[in-house]
């Protein structure tokens, strides 16, 4: 376990937590690109060059803008009068300590039979990921691709304004 | 320790996390960005098997991550455009004043 990693994980991590637990919604639209970034990054230090730059395009670019615009156009940036958090957020907490809990067991628990290729980095090439997309993984791309045109014009007209005499 | 392990804890406490944060805060945006989290956290797993794993070569954590990143994007496409339709109907985007169906 490189320096290099440890201080990704700990931007990630003090990311996703800043992103959950601060008062203002704006700042956690803004640490939540912290956690994006340190993600990137993660990805980077794995060798998925294209994962990473991909990481960065659609989720500091696109995401993260999208959640500021959503947190603008909805007045989401005031604090509530009666607190950020929810009335029943014991339980909330105690189920995902729960559930990390159980991860890192298991985890733990199977280190012994986890893989661990420890050899030299696998190059891959843009030119291998594109070959790969239009040959074997082809229909889940076009799959994708419809998903991705759908979902965007079903958002455009889920959001769209209401016409007065639609009511 | 086995660098792997080390990732799957990360992405465990990460998707952690996000559930907390999905499950503890009103803000409807905020439940949104701990779901983005926890499919992160998903994404780092299906990264770090693929790179310790025993085929890099064959590249399917890579293209599950991809494939993973598109559907994420579409998801907060369409739960952003909810929330901002559910705000326009009930002038709040507070999760515990949002109890009926009807508009």
């Amino acid at each position: 376990m490189s320096f290099v990693f440890y201080l990704l994980a700990a931007l990630t991590i003090a990311g996703g937590l800043a992103a959950v637990l601060l008062k203002n919604t704006v700042h956690c639209a803004l640490s939540l690109t912290v956690a994006f970034a340190g993600l990137a990054l993660l990805y980077l230090e794995l060798d998925a060059q294209f994962a990473g730059f991909a990481q960065i395009l659609v989720y500091i670019g696109a995401v993260a803008i999208l959640v500021v615009f959503a947190i603008l156009l909805t007045k989401g940036s005031e604090t509530p009068k009666d607190g950020v958090y929810s009335k029943n957020w014991f339980v909330g907490l105690v189920i995902a300590a729960g559930v990390f809990a159980v991860l890192g067991w298991a985890v733990l628990q199977s280190a012994a039979v986890l893989p661990h290729q420890t050899g030299p980095a696998p190059t891959v090439t843009v030119l291998q990921i594109g070959n790969a997309l239009m040959g074997r993984y082809v229909l889940p791309l076009e799959i994708v691709a419809l998903l991705l045109t759908a979902a965007l014009i079903g958002a455009v007209i889920v959001a769209m304004h209401e016409k007065e005499s639609a009511k | 320790m086995n660098p792997l392990t080390g990732y799957l804890l990360v992405a465990a406490l990460l998707f952690a996390i996000g559930l907390a944060g999905a499950l503890t805060r009103r803000n409807a945006i905020l439940v949104l960005i701990g779901i983005e989290l926890m499919l992160n956290a998903a994404n780092l797993n299906l990264i770090a098997f693929w790179r310790y794993g025993p085929h890099p070569e064959a590249l399917t954590g890579m293209m599950f991550a991809i494939f993973s990143i598109a559907v994420a994007a579409a998801e907060a496409a369409v739960g952003l455009g909810l929330v901002i339709s559910i705000h326009r109907h009930a002038h709040t985007t507070d999760l515990d004043a949002m109890n009926r169906m009807k508009g």
